[in-house]
């Protein structure tokens, strides 16, 4: 049985693990390859690096920095942050990357999802969407790090992404982001019901049990989070942190509607 | 020594750094010369069938790397797109596979299937032992691919996965293996796989 993935999201800017709230206000969490470290030992499903410094400041993706993250990861890695033409895709996957996202980039010229598909193949190409839910209740796709309105309703460009053949949509929460009150499970069911390539939910998640709603809502999906898995406690004391396998089966399971262990696991 | 073979596809650093956590010798073949003194071959590989065949012939190494396998017997373990090499065509593409074990490479197939089938999926060995020595029943591993090997001869499929329905995932005959999802990202199960390959 394929499983939900539960996916730790670190954001990295010159260097350093950050976590934001709201897009804003980022607090400096630590080491980033530390981080990584941690997380193989525990298992992750899989992790998702996110530069946001890269888009913002017109700079390019650090190859360097992602190399490094590629060669110490024993966990699928996807990577987004200033990525703009395919070829920068093309050497990024050649860094021994699973995944590859695009965001601004792809919002400006949607086109270049199939650019990069057919280069580097439907499977490694995510787009990421950063969606704001607006005063009169509707959603709309924003760029630069939350920062410009696009007038673009997310639930038509996934559509669009998976027509172009984009492998896997993250739908990120903007006002979720931090806030560690659940996801958005309205957007997340729009998304989900709208299209059938993979979908990975970002923004909100602040127990568990906010993961094992979602699957319970969405089915099988990925689970991202920041706050969740580098904060601790009341006073958000930076602990990396990710659920043991037995705890991530019964939560799975149960989100699932299935009884009993999952087969096969330890 | 074990080779992976790097003709500009696949994650070589993380082959490499298993091994080299496993303190067991491995080294990266680029050219046909790289390969003298090899025991045993890696084939990653990702991306579009065609590509990767394209890539693996401009690399030089085609004629060197099947002369190993077809001739000297020299075990070899395709990945991914690695292993789907092994076959005789591919749905994806027009081009025609290194032809090692008997079969096709088809597309999944159903409306509500979501592709590429992503995550970390159970697998069964259909033979215990070799390969799989170690590595429990519907232990899990990482898939990330929306095509599979379709085997013409049943004993040529060493292990299958459900998705939509059982599929092959992984591919023996004689010396020659493959395998569809990442060992080298596939936690502890996916480095005991590689462990056993190296071991064999």
């Amino acid at each position: 049985m394929l499983r939900p993935r539960i996916i730790p999201c670190l954001l990295v800017q010159n260097k350093g693990l950050f976590k934001t709230v709201g897009f804003r206000k980022g607090k400096y969490v630590g080491d980033p390859i530390n981080a990584v470290r941690i997380f193989n030992e525990k298992e992750a499903d899989e992790l998702m690096v996110l530069d946001i410094a890269a888009s913002a400041n017109g700079v390019g993706p650090d190859m360097k920095m992602i190399q490094f993250w590629a060669a110490e990861c024993r966990m699928p890695l996807c990577y987004g942050g200033g990525v703009t033409t395919v070829a920068q895709a093309r050497a990024i996957i050649g860094l021994g990357v699973e995944k590859v996202a695009v965001s601004s980039a792809a919002i400006s010229r949607p086109q270049l999802v199939a650019e990069i598909a057919e280069e580097v193949g439907s499977q490694s190409v995510v787009v990421v969407l950063d969606v704001r839910k607006k005063r009169d209740g509707l959603y709309e796709i924003q760029t630069h790090n939350g920062t410009r309105a696009t007038g673009l309703c997310p639930v038509a460009q996934s559509r669009r992404f998976q027509e172009l053949g984009v492998g896997e949509i993250v739908v990120n929460a903007i006002d979720r982001d931090g806030e560690m009150r659940g996801y958005d499970m309205e957007l997340a069911a729009r998304v989900r019901e709208a299209t059938t390539v993979p979908m990975t939910v970002l923004g909100g998640a602040g127990k568990l049990s906010d993961i094992s709603d979602l699957v319970g809502r969405c089915g099988v999906v990925g689970a991202a989070a920041g706050s969740l898995f580098v904060f601790k406690g009341t006073y958000k004391a930076v602990l990396i942190n990710y659920p043991s396998p037995e705890i991530k089966d019964r939560l799975l399971r149960g989100a699932l509607g299935l009884g009993g262990r999952i087969q096969g696991s330890t | 020594m074990i080779r992976i073979i790097d003709y500009g596809l696949g994650n070589i650093l993380a082959f490499r750094n298993v091994y080299d956590r496993l303190n067991l010798p491995v080294g990266v073949a680029r050219e046909a010369t790289d390969l003298e003194g090899s025991t045993k071959l890696i084939l990653p590989g990702v991306g579009a069938f065609d590509h990767a065949m394209e890539r693996l012939e401009a690399s030089g190494m085609r004629e060197a790397i099947t002369t190993r396998v077809l001739q000297q017997g020299m075990p070899v373990l395709g990945i991914c797109v690695g292993m789907q090499m092994l076959a005789e065509s591919s749905e994806e593409g027009r081009r025609p596979g290194l032809g090692w074990i008997p079969g096709v490479v088809r597309r999944f197939q159903g409306a509500s299937l979501a592709l590429p089938h992503m995550g970390w999926n159970d697998v069964a060995a259909t033979r215990p032992g070799g390969l799989f020595r170690g590595i429990e029943q519907d232990a899990r591993f990482y898939f990330l691919h929306s095509y599979y090997f379709e085997c013409r001869e049943p004993a040529d499929s060493l292990a299958v996965a459900d998705y939509g329905g059982p599929f092959t995932c992984a591919v023996n005959r004689n010396r020659i293996y493959g395998v569809q999802f990442h060992p080298e990202k596939s936690h502890h199960w996916g480095v005991q796989l590689l462990k056993n390959f190296a071991e064999m």
